[in-house]
């Protein structure tokens, strides 16, 4: 099936998410869609499947305009989306899903669904037991079950959303055989994702987004590869002109890890050996989900380390808690500030009462009030003492959270510290910061814009699939090599997926 | 600001209406008239100095489990257990009354440890509810509730068995207590006054723990966002784990009002309801402590209130539920609707 988007355009507010996108792609082949978070991919491809409504542009399907209501209609007009996290039911029987998304008679022909399914399962070399319950299933056979299951529906375009996250090397293998299967049948594959090596291995051709525009297509040419150097120059931009670093980086170490493991569900990180020093600003590539958040939390007390020791200040506080951390000199500043940072319902004067040492049993308003008023003023908040964390801005929360930091901290953890603010407030973020380490804080940070980490580190950690490169020198290296190496390429041992 | 206020209030003026509009269907359809009825409740709940003290005594077990319940309300817990709890302090005083009060132990002292034991086993009894939620993952709603059937049972197997009546046991309760260690009522009626300062202090001590001290901040902030309170240095499931604990403790207390000023022995329905009504009051004072007073009122004169109704009106006092349960739904009902109204009011600016 062939698809074509036509001047799509998406807003969020004031985010312009699609800007004027124009994409053909002809039926039967595998289409790659590049570019970093944010950039607009997902956007994109939930107004293809019905999530989202485009403010402007039109959808055609083999050349005929088609109005995409609901991922329903989606279906029903061929498009089906193969999630991230896979929308299954983890407790009911492979069977019973397929029969819960089929609508039909009354009582389910379970016999008929049965034989379907074994027939689909033929085709594509697959082996799962429909009797088997879903959440027995690796993240990978729910995958094959998603595909089977849209296929069985009629869909002639799929939506692969990051699908190589999170699923063994093996069922990697395994979803791209059937992936390259597809063409045979006129079947369109649209394959969302960040890692350049699938893309390389698997893709026809690829468009690149950028912060909501289409900033290029290539077509792969017979035999060779895509061009890597173009493509990430693609995905990343050019260079920015930097302004003047500056440099706190004093004597004296302020985290130091030996051969520190960590583990979530999906990575694992391993013997680390990383130290950093009072001022530093240590910045922490890769893209979101390669383990610089796990890491992060580690560095913490957040998650528990399962190997190896972690010191602050040149105090051993492994598998301590955060709050034993927190008594160190230790603060980390969450990503999601109205989730994790802030407690909405209360005002900026409670946050400060609950953020600093309690002295006695009974609050003091005035002294609360006087202190809020102080920070309010310090940090630049557009808010009053009594204003309800909520109902301040994105970068007057931000500034908020900031503000809680407690004086003396021997060490700033910090996730995304400018996501979604305006470059007014990200350079008095910063400069904020940059205090903290003239006053000897140390600060790591994550951040998936690369100018931001360039920009304010000293040194740069760049994870990949959960492995951690040797600390980069930020003053001689470029976004170019950065991308490449959060992409997976160009580490000096290749990283093992 | 002002104008939210007023709105605030007349949607919920809106809300008593339509509980009123629906009792009185309801009363129409069971072929009574709704104003007698309404008459007869008030009549029956202020109509007299009686009636008035046995307002007063169905309020101070009432007050006092609200109070406990305003503290895990503020900590984002809903104690479903709290009638549980309110068992557990019947059976821990009455314990205790009965080891001591026919030995030299002064009564007065008696009575203290009696109520002191009363705090703890309620205490305890929301402490086992809180660690199931803590360290076995079980949501408080269905522990409790698991809970609360075992203290019924526990009840009734005791004033069967262990402390059954010398002769035929009965589900009227263990045998009555020494008078020496009754809490003294006035006059003819059953208020103790003493129970009813015990109240008092209760929602006093809730009030400025909520209002103004760490205590309370911290344990709304628990209640509010827990994961941010820890990250803001809250040890949050300690303090989960107080606020079950605390509200155990009042609730406790409540129960040992009931054995010691109201029945003077362990009866097989000695929580009497207070302790879901009790949810009922804290849902709809929506953490405002003082309002809890007032409505904690209303609500123990719609319970006595409604007592004579069968003798006069043939009904049934189970009406009065009706009248409770529908006002708790339109309030939090026009809660919704008041809070749609002002997003769309701010939308259209």
């Amino acid at each position: 099936m062939k698809v074509e988007l036509r001047g799509i355009h998406k807003y969020f507010g004031k985010n312009h998410a699609n800007d004027d996108i124009n994409l053909t792609i002809p039926s039967g082949t595998i289409q790659g869609i590049l570019g970093e978070n944010g950039a607009g991919k997902s956007t994109l491809m939930k107004i293809l499947s019905g999530y989202f409504h485009a403010d402007q542009g039109e959808i055609l399907l083999d050349g005929k305009p088609v109005k995409i209501a609901s991922p329903a209609a989606a279906l029903q007009a061929g498009v089906g989306m193969l999630h991230q996290d896979p929308l299954d039911f983890p407790p009911m029987r492979i069977i019973d899903n397929f029969l819960l998304r089929t609508s039909g008679d009354f009582f389910p022909n379970r016999k008929h669904a049965a034989q379907d399914i074994n027939l689909l399962m033929k085709e594509f070399g697959f082996s799962l037991d429909p009797e088997s319950y879903v959440d027995s299933l690796t993240v990978g056979e729910r995958q094959q079950l998603e595909i089977m299951r849209l296929l069985f529906l009629g869909a002639r375009v799929f939506i692969l959303d990051e699908p190589t996250t999170g699923i063994s090397a093996a069922q990697k293998a395994k979803l791209f055989e059937t992936l390259k299967k597809f063409p045979e049948q006129a079947i369109t594959a649209i394959f969302v994702s960040h890692k350049l090596e699938d893309v390389e291995k698997l893709c026809d051709r690829v468009a690149v987004l950028r912060q909501g525009k289409l900033v290029g297509q290539m077509e792969r040419e017979q035999g060779k590869p895509f061009d890597n150097k173009k493509l990430v120059k693609m995905m990343f931009g050019k260079e920015a002109p930097l302004a003047p670093r500056q440099a706190y980086s004093q004597e004296g170490s302020v985290l130091r890890l030996n051969d520190v493991s960590v583990e979530d569900a999906r990575l694992k990180i391993r013997n680390v050996n990383f130290e950093a020093r009072a001022g530093e600003v240590i910045g922490l590539a890769g893209m979101e989900g390669s383990g610089q958040g796990v890491f992060l939390r580690a560095c913490a007390g957040l998650i528990r380390t399962v190997g190896g020791t972690v010191q602050v200040k040149e105090k051993d506080l492994t598998g301590k808690s955060y709050h034993v951390y927190k008594n160190n000199g230790v603060e980390f500043l969450p990503a999601a500030r109205l989730e994790e940072g802030l407690v909405p319902g209360l005002s900026l004067t409670e946050h400060f009462q609950l953020a600093e040492k309690a002295e006695g049993l009974f609050i003091k308003q005035d002294v609360g009030v006087k202190l809020a008023q102080e920070r309010i003023a310090a940090f630049n908040i557009k808010g009053t003492p009594v204003s309800a964390v909520e109902s301040l801005s994105g970068g007057n929360q931000q500034r908020a959270l900031l503000s809680l930091l407690r004086t003396p901290l021997s060490l700033v953890l910090i996730e995304h510290p400018t996501r979604g603010l305006d470059i007014e407030s990200v350079i008095y973020i910063w400069s904020k910061l940059k205090e903290r380490c003239k006053q000897g804080s140390a600060i790591l940070f994550m951040s998936s814009d690369l100018d931001e980490i360039l920009q304010y580190s000293d040194r740069i950690l760049v994870f990949f699939n959960g492995k951690v490169s040797q600390p980069l020198d930020a003053e001689k290296t470029s976004v170019a090599k950065l991308g490449e190496m959060i992409g997976g390429r160009g580490w000096q041992e290749e990283p093992t997926a | 600001m002002k104008n939210t206020r007023i709105s605030n209030f007349g949607f919920q003026i809106l809300a008593v209406v339509l509980a009123l509009v629906v009792t009185s269907l309801i009363l129409i359809a069971a072929g009574a008239n709704p104003l007698d009825a309404y008459k007869n409740i008030y009549a029956g709940s202020f109509g007299s100095f009686e009636k008035l003290s046995d307002v007063l005594v169905a309020w101070i077990p009432l007050l006092i489990t609200v109070a406990g319940l305003l503290v895990t309300f503020s900590a984002g817990l809903w104690n479903i257990g709290v009638e549980g709890q309110i068992i557990m302090g019947g059976i821990a005083t009455t314990w205790i009354v009965r080891l001591l009060q026919d030995t030299t132990t002064p009564p007065a002292l008696t009575i203290a440890l009696a109520i002191l034991a009363g705090m703890i086993g309620g205490a305890l009894w929301a402490a086992l509810a809180g660690a199931l939620k803590t360290f076995g993952g079980v949501n408080e709603i269905f522990g409790g509730l698991g809970l609360n059937f075992v203290a019924t049972a526990a009840t009734i197997w005791l004033i069967f068995g262990p402390w059954k009546r010398p002769g035929v046991a009965s589900i009227a309760g263990t045998e009555a207590f020494n008078e020496s260690v009754w809490l003294p009522t006035m006059g003819d009626t059953r208020l103790s006054l003493w129970a009813l300062g015990l109240a008092i202090v209760s929602i006093m001590i809730v009030y400025f723990l909520l209002q103004g001290t760490y205590i309370g901040l911290r344990l709304k902030a628990v209640g509010k966002n827990p994961k941010a309170a820890y990250l803001l240095g809250v040890p949050t499931w300690q303090y989960s784990m107080m606020a079950f604990m605390l509200c155990g403790a009042f609730a406790g207390l409540a129960g040992a009002m009931q054995v010691m000023a109201v029945y003077h022995r362990l009866i097989g329905s000695i929580s009497s309801g207070y302790g879901f009504l009790g949810l009922l009051v804290a849902m709809l004072v929506n953490y405002q402590v003082i309002w809890s007073v007032p409505v904690a009122l209303f609500f123990a004169a719609l319970n006595i209130g409604g007592i004579q109704l069968p003798i006069i009106l043939k009904l049934d006092s189970s009406i009065t539920g009706i009248l409770q349960g529908t006002l708790v739904l339109f309030v939090l009902m026009m809660e919704g609707v008041r809070q749609r109204f002002m997003k769309r009011a701010g939308e259209k600016q």
